[in-house]
């Protein structure tokens, strides 16, 4: 059966307490920590943070924390603006990036900061994406072409061919949206996820591409694509604001397409 | 326990693409569409009949578009019911053994579930 509990040795267990010394505006963050050399189960740290002297963003207090009160505090963060994808977790129970979060968008008291959900833990907050990775290449994203390239220009697309890539081409794979899909937490082994599907969505309806057919022969499967059950976690956790749930029901309506009804 | 060194890739390809599944998921649309129909006409028709007798739900039942009907809600729900039986216990069940076993049951008390209303209806129908 899937599994809806935690196995024992995962099950999280209270943390150490970091008090804020002398602190004008102080918040609670609730961070899960686990590492892997101490044998020990995971645990949440509590960590009070003065707002007085933090950046507006949950990315900036976590980095306060790594900075000045815990630098054992493991977590992936890079372009600080919404673009690389890197700090995505589970704040204040909602997946979303942690530089464009605001502190003051959390709900009243402690923020809770989890890594994203039913993954792998490498450390603290970061997961272990390498399986995701993995599936985002399985479904070879990349323009395939059987055409041979024009020799002195690009391949042209028209600008309404060209808008059809907009709502797509800005995912980011920061992973939130898989990791937010009960389908993809039950049977992510198999099962494509939001992120992955959308992208191989945004290969699907780009004009320039010639592979459809093969891309949709590909996805055409009981687990990879019709696990998506129109739960649409994906479409409210996405931090760009993107919808993959509607990406997905366009590649079943192709699919259909194809077929006789 | 040996760690895996296949690549990821290999992992995630898997078994590669079924290239089945889409008449699953529009067969499952088709029959919803239906029932939405089937089961107005059957909630109104049993509610016709709360205050009647035996006799005259028998002879309601056996008029024969009312017989059509119902063997068509019939067919349609278990058909329906067994599709999306399939889509939990593929989602929950990962015992494989357990998993095969389980859907191939309920394809057969599906069978023999629209059988047995249908008969049950034809007899009525055929008056034996």
């Amino acid at each position: 059966m899937a599994e809806f509990t935690l196995p024992k040795n995962s099950q999280i267990q209270p943390g150490k307490h970091f008090p804020a010394k002398d602190a004008k505006k102080s918040r609670t963050f609730k961070v899960y920590r686990w590492t892997p050399d101490d044998g020990q189960n995971p645990r949440t740290d509590t960590y009070e943070v003065d707002l007085a002297s933090c950046g507006p963003m949950v990315l900036d207090a976590l980095l306060k924390i790594k900075n000045e009160i815990d630098p054992t505090l493991s977590l992936r963060r890079s372009c600080r603006e919404g673009i690389c994808g890197s700090c995505a977790m589970n704040i204040d129970g909602t997946n979303t990036l942690a530089c464009t979060k605001a502190i003051s968008d959390c709900g009243g008291g402690t923020v809770n900061i989890y890594p994203l959900p039913h993954m792998p833990v490498v450390k603290d907050l970061v997961p272990d994406l390498t399986h995701f990775y993995a599936q985002f290449a399985s479904i070879k994203p990349w323009l395939r072409t059987q055409s041979p390239a024009p020799a002195d220009k690009e391949r042209l697309q028209s600008p309404e061919d060209r808008k059809k890539l907009d709502g797509l081409y800005e995912c980011i794979l920061c992973a939130c949206c898989s990791t937010s899909c009960p389908s993809y937490w039950w049977n992510g082994d198999r099962y494509l996820g939001p992120a992955i599907l959308l992208q191989a969505y945004r290969w699907i309806v780009d004009s320039r591409d010639e592979d459809t057919g093969s891309r949709l022969d590909d996805l055409e499967d009981p687990f990879k694509l019709y696990r998506c059950h129109t739960i649409m976690n994906c479409a409210r956790t996405c931090p760009k604001g993107l919808n993959p749930a509607k990406a997905i029901a366009e590649i079943k309506k192709l699919i259909v397409q194809r077929r006789s009804a | 326990m040996s760690k895996d060194l296949r690549n990821p890739l290999a992992r995630a390809r898997g078994l590669g693409s079924a290239k089945e599944g889409v008449g699953h998921w529009w067969n499952q649309r088709v029959t919803a569409f239906g029932l939405v129909f089937l089961t107005l006409y059957f909630l109104v028709t049993v509610l016709g009949l709360i205050h009647s007798d035996y006799a005259t739900a028998r002879a309601v039942v056996a008029k024969p578009w009312n017989a059509v009907l119902l063997v068509a809600l019939i067919v349609t729900m278990f058909w329906h019911a067994v599709l999306g039986l399939q889509v939990v216990i593929e989602d929950y069940v990962h015992t494989r053994w357990l998993e095969v076993l389980s859907l191939v049951l309920i394809k057969f008390i599906a069978v023999l579930g629209t059988l047995a209303g249908v008969l049950a209806v034809l007899r009525v129908a055929l008056g034996s």
